[in-house]
């Protein structure tokens, strides 16, 4: 019965395809669609999908435990220093760098899950915010870590299982990122289905009724900021190997806060929502800041009122609940 | 016969205010209590401080002999005191169903699962479905939260907290904002708990009480002014002053 985006009560709607299929189905889909058809933007595509992992990552704090945090950039930036450091140091195996990233992220999500968690509304706001800029303050002062505002470069992977080289045209990157995005978003859509996901939602519903049923919500919302760590580790990973460079942007409040848009813009609370806000977003803004470079902004702003003045829970719900009225009506003619 | 829960001189005060003086009362296994009072007379917060929403500004609070006047709201839970709300607090974004199985499974501890499918669990499933039986809206499982009328919110409240095993079950005013054409469902369905918890309800609905409560504690300002059966407590004359005696001048004068 989680097996569906559904909208209100699910009944007599056409059969529904198991989501995890249709993940693994859609996604290297349109993984291969952006493939052939942008066979020059593939490095755009990349750092898309590094961004993805993110906005999915920020997903899981707020879409499903409702934690406001305009820091989350903190943990992906951390971790994409890490795997840099590790890269430049030697280690370059990607999967290796993978596993790097995944680690540092899930110790900078936890450390800043602990001190996060311990508020609610706008005091849990401004201390991420606040664990954001002390993040990036740091990132441009140790330049020893980090190359300062330099950057941190050279970072070369070596071949994925030793055989497939990162190219020029970066399409093994590419490839490699969609798998990895696929394979992640998977296993997500287990755990937030999972006893414990679903836990979290009911304490992002009403946290006192949560505790009314026995539940303890601090530890689990610190044990939720490790799991998004890893994610967002993940994809600071990603962005590392592919990039060969990582910036001070990569930990900055803007990323935090545009992660937060992409999240609101696909709908915050079903990972497929932040799937698509993110892919939705960056789209936009790439192709339309290429093809007016002067007044894309402000056809940016536009389209996010309109969003949010007409889906307001995010475009994801809304093609849902199309999708199924579709059906619907396509399942009664036949 | 032993105390299942035990209240000892329990007061509360906001600053200067005192909402509570010294209340002393108990619950055994399988009672059924009402506990009535005017407006403001601080029922709810009596409720609150036994569910440890409030800690009390002195007196202690016992549940099996153990004190528990200090205990978290989760650890008195897990001791298997349990409360509903006078309005309802349910998880909106899950569908009936979820909401009665992730108190089952909080209560086994199996919350702590990362990558099962909760709602496959045979066991659980068992105990959610009889539960939602028992209150007679099994048939609801499916619907989201959103899409329930009142009184069927308020039926699922208390399943939740039917689904946490409880030894002792606080009712606010579990009929509170329901119809009164549907209000006799509610206490039906309260009557079909299992006959060993020991029940604690505030009500307003006189017939309510007396469709329920073998006993009735009475609070007015902040003081246990009564305890005895329904019938008696209809001919206290403290009671009435207190509590019904106003109603009557009303009758009288008209």
């Amino acid at each position: 019965m989680t097996d569906r985006l559904s909208i209100g009560v699910a009944r007599s709607a056409a059969p529904a395809i198991p989501q995890d299929i249709l993940a693994l189905v859609s996604i290297p889909l349109i993984g291969a669609i952006g493939f052939v058809l942008f066979p020059d933007d593939l490095a755009f595509l990349t750092r898309l999908i590094s961004l993805t992992l993110l906005v999915l990552s920020l997903d899981l704090v707020t879409g499903y435990c409702g934690v406001a945090t305009l820091g989350h950039s903190a943990i992906f930036g951390v971790s994409a220093y890490a795997v840099g450091n590790a890269c430049v140091a030697g280690l370059t195996d990607p999967i290796a760098l993978l596993i790097v990233g995944a680690v540092s992220g899930a110790a900078a999500g936890l450390a800043s899950g602990a001190l996060v968690a311990r508020f609610v509304g706008l005091p849990q706001l401004v201390l991420s915010i606040a664990i954001g800029q002390l993040t990036a303050a740091l990132a441009n002062k140790l330049s020893s870590l980090t190359g300062g505002s330099d950057g941190l470069s050279g970072i070369e992977p070596g071949r994925v299982f030793g055989v497939f080289a990162f190219d020029l045209y970066g399409r093994t990157g590419y490839i490699f990122s969609v798998a990895v995005l696929t394979i992640v978003f998977v296993i997500l859509r287990r755990l937030v289905n999972s006893p414990f996901g679903l836990l979290c939602k009911a304490m992002k519903d009403d946290s006192l009724r949560a505790r009314m049923i026995g539940a303890r919500i601090y530890p689990r919302l610190v044990i939720m900021y490790g799991f998004s760590g890893i994610v967002a580790g993940i994809g600071g990973a990603i962005m590392a190997i592919n990039t060969g460079v990582v910036g001070l942007d990569s930990v900055s409040f803007e990323q935090s806060a545009e992660a937060l848009v992409m999240l609101v813009v696909g709908g915050a609370g079903t990972l497929w929502g932040g799937l698509f806000g993110s892919v939705a977003f960056q789209l936009f803004q790439h192709y339309v800041s290429a093809a007016n470079p002067f007044h894309w902004l402000i056809m940016l702003g536009a389209l996010l009122i309109a969003i949010v003045l007409f889906a307001p829970r995010g475009l994801a719900v809304l093609a849902g609940s199309l999708a199924q009225r579709t059906a619907r009506l396509v399942w009664r003619r036949s | 016969m032993t105390e299942l829960l035990q209240l000892k001189a329990i007061t509360k005060s906001f600053g200067g205010l005192r909402v509570s003086y010294d209340i002393s009362f108990n619950l055994r296994d399988g009672d059924r209590v009402a506990l009535i009072g005017p407006n403001g007379a601080g029922k709810t917060t009596l409720v609150n401080i036994i569910s440890g929403d409030l800690t009390p500004s002195s007196g202690t609070i016992f549940l099996n002999g153990e004190d528990v006047t200090h205990l978290s709201i989760p650890g008195r839970v897990g001791a298997g005191l349990v409360r509903t709300f006078q309005v309802t607090r349910l998880f909106s974004s899950l569908t009936v169903a979820q909401n009665v199985a992730i108190a089952v499974m909080q209560k086994r501890g199996l919350t702590k699962r990362l990558f099962s499918n909760p709602m496959n669990d045979t066991d659980v499933r068992r105990e959610w479905e009889e539960i939602l039986g028992l209150l007679g809206i099994a048939h609801l499982a499916e619907l989201q939260v959103a899409n329930l009328a009142y009184g069927q919110q308020r039926l699922l409240d208390l399943a939740i907290g039917l689904a946490l095993e409880p030894k002792v079950l606080l009712l606010d005013e579990p009929a509170a904002g329901v119809p009164s054409d549907e209000s006799p469902k509610i206490i039906e369905a309260i009557n079909r708990l299992p006959p060993h918890i020991a029940v604690l309800m505030i009500e307003h609905d006189m017939d309510l009480v007396f469709r329920f409560a073998q006993r009735v504690l009475v609070l007015a300002n902040g003081r246990l002014i009564f305890e005895g059966t329904p019938a008696e407590v209809t001919g206290n004359p403290e009671v009435r002053r207190a509590y019904l005696g106003k109603y009557e001048d009303v009758r009288r004068a008209s």
